[in-house]
């Protein structure tokens, strides 16, 4: 393997011992870079590694997301914890093994191929040698750096790998105690924010005794610019406080924002950076329009912001202690959290360490990196007590980074056949990734007496996946195929990573489009989409078995309130694929009844856990495309609380049916967001089917039903 | 200021004023972790426990008008059916709504021993999962159900 196929955590982490330790213990000691967010990752990592040790799962103990243990992968998102951290972990592991049977193999004066690994033992011509990994341990360098020459075990000797396995994690969460929020350290102080509504707002009066009075015991207000800490040893007190305190402070110079801001037409016609990804625009210049010849169809699309909507609000744990902070965070990455901290405080990353404790479900950028510095600067200016920051759901949905609304308009040519030759997909939207080490800030810094900086708005690039471009060129075979990305800098909200970035409003408009195709010339959606898929067999494959799978032949001919749909798409163009078909209902408002969903995510490590990442994306998707919008009033986010800003509940969730594709000789494809774009696009697509009308924006609420079924 | 509270069926003593949102009281002063903060607004279910059978939204519940009234948590499932269910269908991907619905589905078991799909649906509404793992939640209520040994269910439904 040439260094430049190596997967990033390896290169960034080539050391073995960096990863794994034999203890006395008689356990497998991992560190992992790569965090458990609610997906199971650390699961399927403890997978990949008692596969290529031959030593039980049981007996393997994993760290995760540490700055003083752990190796640095960067942050957890984008799918590529299997992809990237199960593949150099995969490589570590196989270098690990291939010394320790070096080191055995010299000593029995014997080829290493001779020795059987069984339970972590050396065994050899079938019996036991007296030694294992724990016992060659301290004569077996560890910490020199691998170099990805050690082959890892070949996939017909899996055995635990590809397994479905029970994961590891959800004892604890059914049991008690399991998550950050339930950490507890000596010297606790229970901290609550007062959050200055937006950036550049001044606090002009606090009226502190009125909050002291409303919180009914010892609290400490500590301000800091226009940063204010609520603090008390007794939660409820701190609670009270923060409930109280923004009745009792005016601010200046608060941001005004006008409701039309929320929609997604806002952004088109914003001042902009544009960027052009995929084949040039045609010759003409000045316009967008495509030059071929033929006819040309064009459909506009859009997602209003929306929130991850974590059920617990985020929370951190800081205490600066001998002049060192340690900082415990649901974090995506502590690394970068870690390099955040530090930047904010002005110290050097080695005075800070940064702990990951598992949260709620994460979704992307929420409020959880934003906490832990709201942790720290209470800890630097209160040392030798734990601060224990805990946003309160209102905050939550006010002040986490947002989705970004997108509105896509997509213009395409069509042969004489009514088949695209020609797509240009034009979309408008907000950052999706203003992490700090992307040009973000980190939201209290820009509460303190000096300021952060302006936000430089970025996205991200191509190689990376792209942000408001993700999944924007159609894996369709079409002649030309380009993306014409506004990027506008400046929003009325702080926007950033949500999981999937514009792949699922880019999916949703490709998909729902492709249909709108298809209608022109009276050709069945399934078929179409087979047509433009020759030479893409993988694609082809999940859709004509998720087609298959929903009966798709008998849908009928929709118009009568219950309706088919299907969508696809390869997530980033690189990783899984994903066909979902449902079925809805549609009288004054859209039910989802069954899903149907085939994906193909290459070798699957543990095909349980990525069942659930299949169903509960498509959930999710569903929740975001049927029900979600956030809402702005004068100052800020208005849907503050699930009255305002309702998700799916239980009465609304229809049957689901996944299947992997069998393709285990595949590499793994990253697949936690792959149904999220076909999900919506399929909703699209049957809502259309049902009603003979078809609805372009989301969310498809009861308002916009009865604007399609008047409108027509 | 005090309590006595019967959790999870011993009594305890507790230094809080009774205003105390019982969650608080069952978080900080009885080390309780399994019931949730979510929203303190009752529109999640994250903090759900059971007081004299019937499920509550303990994040706005003032503790001091539980005294004397039997208060169960999810500490208390830990041999209960509902647990192994939920661990046998893999129902849970974050894990975060887990506790509150744990405790719905044992007031609905305890009431209506082989409740419908709908019953189910009907009985965990009042609950958000954001991760999306309603179906296996469901199925795990189904499994638990039919996993309730004779005695547990009359028991249960006569307490």
């Amino acid at each position: 393997m040439s260094a430049t196929t190596l997967p990033l955590s390896f290169v960034n982490n080539p050391s073995p011992a960096r990863w794994l330790r034999f203890d006395p213990d008689r356990l497998l000691h991992l560190a992992v870079g790569k965090v458990e967010i609610g997906q199971g990752i650390l699961t399927a990592l403890v997978q990949i590694a008692a596969e290529e040790l031959d030593v039980p799962m049981d007996r393997i103990r994993v760290l995760s997301g540490d700055t003083d243990a752990a190796p640095d992968e960067g942050a957890t998102t984008s799918s590529l914890s299997i992809e990237v951290g199960g593949g150099s972990l995969r490589l570590i592991a196989a270098e690990a093994r291939a010394r320790m049977l070096d080191r055995i193999a010299q000593r029995l004066n014997c080829a290493p191929a001779e020795i059987e690994i069984r339970d972590g033992a050396f065994f050899r011509a079938g019996a036991p040698t007296g030694q294992d990994y724990w016992s060659l341990a301290p004569e077996v360098d560890l910490v020199r750096p691998a170099e990805g020459h050690a082959a890892p075990k070949p996939r017909a000797a899996y055995r635990v790998v590809g397994q479905a396995v029970r994961r590891l994690d959800l004892p604890a969460k059914v049991s008690g105690a399991a998550f950050i929020h339930d950490l507890v350290r000596p010297d606790l102080l229970h901290a609550r924010m007062l959050r200055q509504p937006g950036r550049g707002a001044r606090l002009a009066t606090l009226d502190e005794a009125a909050i002291q009075r409303a919180a009914g015991g010892e609290l400490r207000i500590l301000r800091l610019g226009n940063f204010v800490a609520l603090l008390s040893a007794d939660e409820t007190v701190a609670q009270r406080a923060a409930v109280a305190a923004p009745g009792h402070a005016r601010w200046e110079n608060v941001r005004a924002i006008v409701p039309a801001q929320q929609e997604a037409a806002w952004l088109v016609g914003q001042p902009s950076n544009d960027q052009i990804v995929g084949d040039p625009l045609p010759a003409a210049a000045g316009t967008v329009m495509p030059a071929a010849s033929g006819t040309v169809v064009e459909a506009s699309y859009s997602r209003p912001y929306v929130a991850h909507a974590s059920i617990g609000p985020s929370c951190a744990l800081a205490e600066m202690r001998g002049g060192h902070l340690s900082v415990w965070s649901h974090t995506q990455g502590v690394y970068p959290l870690r390099a955040a901290l530090a930047r904010v405080l002005g110290v050097g990353a080695e005075t800070i360490s940064v702990h990951h404790a598992q949260g709620p479900g994460c979704y992307g950028h929420n409020g959880a990196d934003d906490a832990a510095l709201d942790a720290a600067l209470i800890a630097r200016e209160i040392p030798d007590h734990c601060i224990r920051l805990q946003w309160r759901r209102e905050e939550e949905f006010g002040y986490e980074p947002l989705g970004t609304a997108m509105a896509i308009t997509v213009r395409a040519v069509l042969d004489d056949a009514g088949r695209p030759i020609d797509w240009t997909q034009e979309m408008w939207s907000g950052s999706h990734v203003q992490r700090p080490a992307m040009g973000g800030n980190l939201l209290a810094h820009e509460a303190l007496p000096v300021p952060a900086p302006d936000p430089r708005p970025t996205d991200p690039t191509e190689a990376a996946g792209g942000g408001g471009t993700r999944n924007g060129i159609p894996h369709y075979a079409i002649p030309a195929r380009r993306i014409l990305h506004h990027l506008v800098p400046v929003t009325p909200v702080r926007t950033s990573a949500l999981r999937g970035l514009g792949a699922l409003p880019n999916v949703f408009a490709i998909e729902c489009f492709l249909d709108e195709l298809a209608g022109r010339i009276g050709a069945d959606p399934v078929a179409y989409r087979l047509s433009l898929l020759e030479g893409r067999p993988r694609a082809a494959r999940v859709i004509a078995r998720a087609a298959e799978m929903a009966g798709w032949a008998g849908r009928g001919k929709g118009g009568e309130g219950r309706g088919f749909g299907i969508g696809f798409a390869q997530y980033k163009n690189r990783s899984a694929y994903a066909a979902v078909v449902v079925e809805v209902e549609v009288d004054r408002e859209v039910r989802l009844k069954r899903v149907w969903c085939a994906a193909d995510a290459g070798l699957v490590v543990n095909p349980d856990g990525a069942r659930n990442q299949l169903e509960g994306g498509i959930l999710q998707a569903a929740s975001y495309t049927l029900k979600e919008r956030i809402t702005f009033d004068a100052t800020g986010v208005s849907s503050v609380n699930w009255a305002s800003y309702p998700i799916l509940r239980f009465s609304e969730v229809p049957e689901i049916a996944c299947e992997l594709i069998a393709a285990g000789e595949e590499r793994s494809l990253g697949m936690g967001e792959c149904t999220f774009g076909p999900t919506a696009a399929a909703i699209g697509n049957a809502v259309a089917h049902a009603l003979g009308a078809r609805i372009r924006d989301m969310p498809f609420t009861r308002e916009r039903v009865a604007g399609v079924l008047l409108g027509g | 200021m005090s309590l006595d509270l019967i959790v999870n069926g011993r009594t305890r003593h507790v230094a809080a004023a009774p205003t105390t949102p019982l969650l608080d009281v069952l978080r900080n002063e009885l080390d309780l972790k399994g019931a949730r903060y979510g929203c303190g607004l009752e529109q999640c279910g994250s903090c759900m426990v059971l007081v004299d059978g019937e499920p509550v939204f303990a994040c706005a519940r003032e503790a001091g008008t539980c005294a004397g009234k039997r208060i169960e948590t999810v500490e208390s499932l830990a041999d209960h059916p509902l647990r192994t269910a939920f661990l046998d269908e893999q129902a849970g991907q974050c894990g975060y709504c887990l506790s509150g619905i744990l405790i719905s589905a044992k007031a609905l078991l305890d009431r209506v021993p082989h409740p419908t799909r709908a019953q189910i649906v009907a009985a965990l509404e009042p609950h958000l999962c954001r991760c999306g793992t309603q179906s296996r939640i469901l199925r795990a209520v189904e499994r638990a159900a039919a996993a309730l040994p004779e005695g547990t269910r009359t028991l249960g439904a006569a307490s």
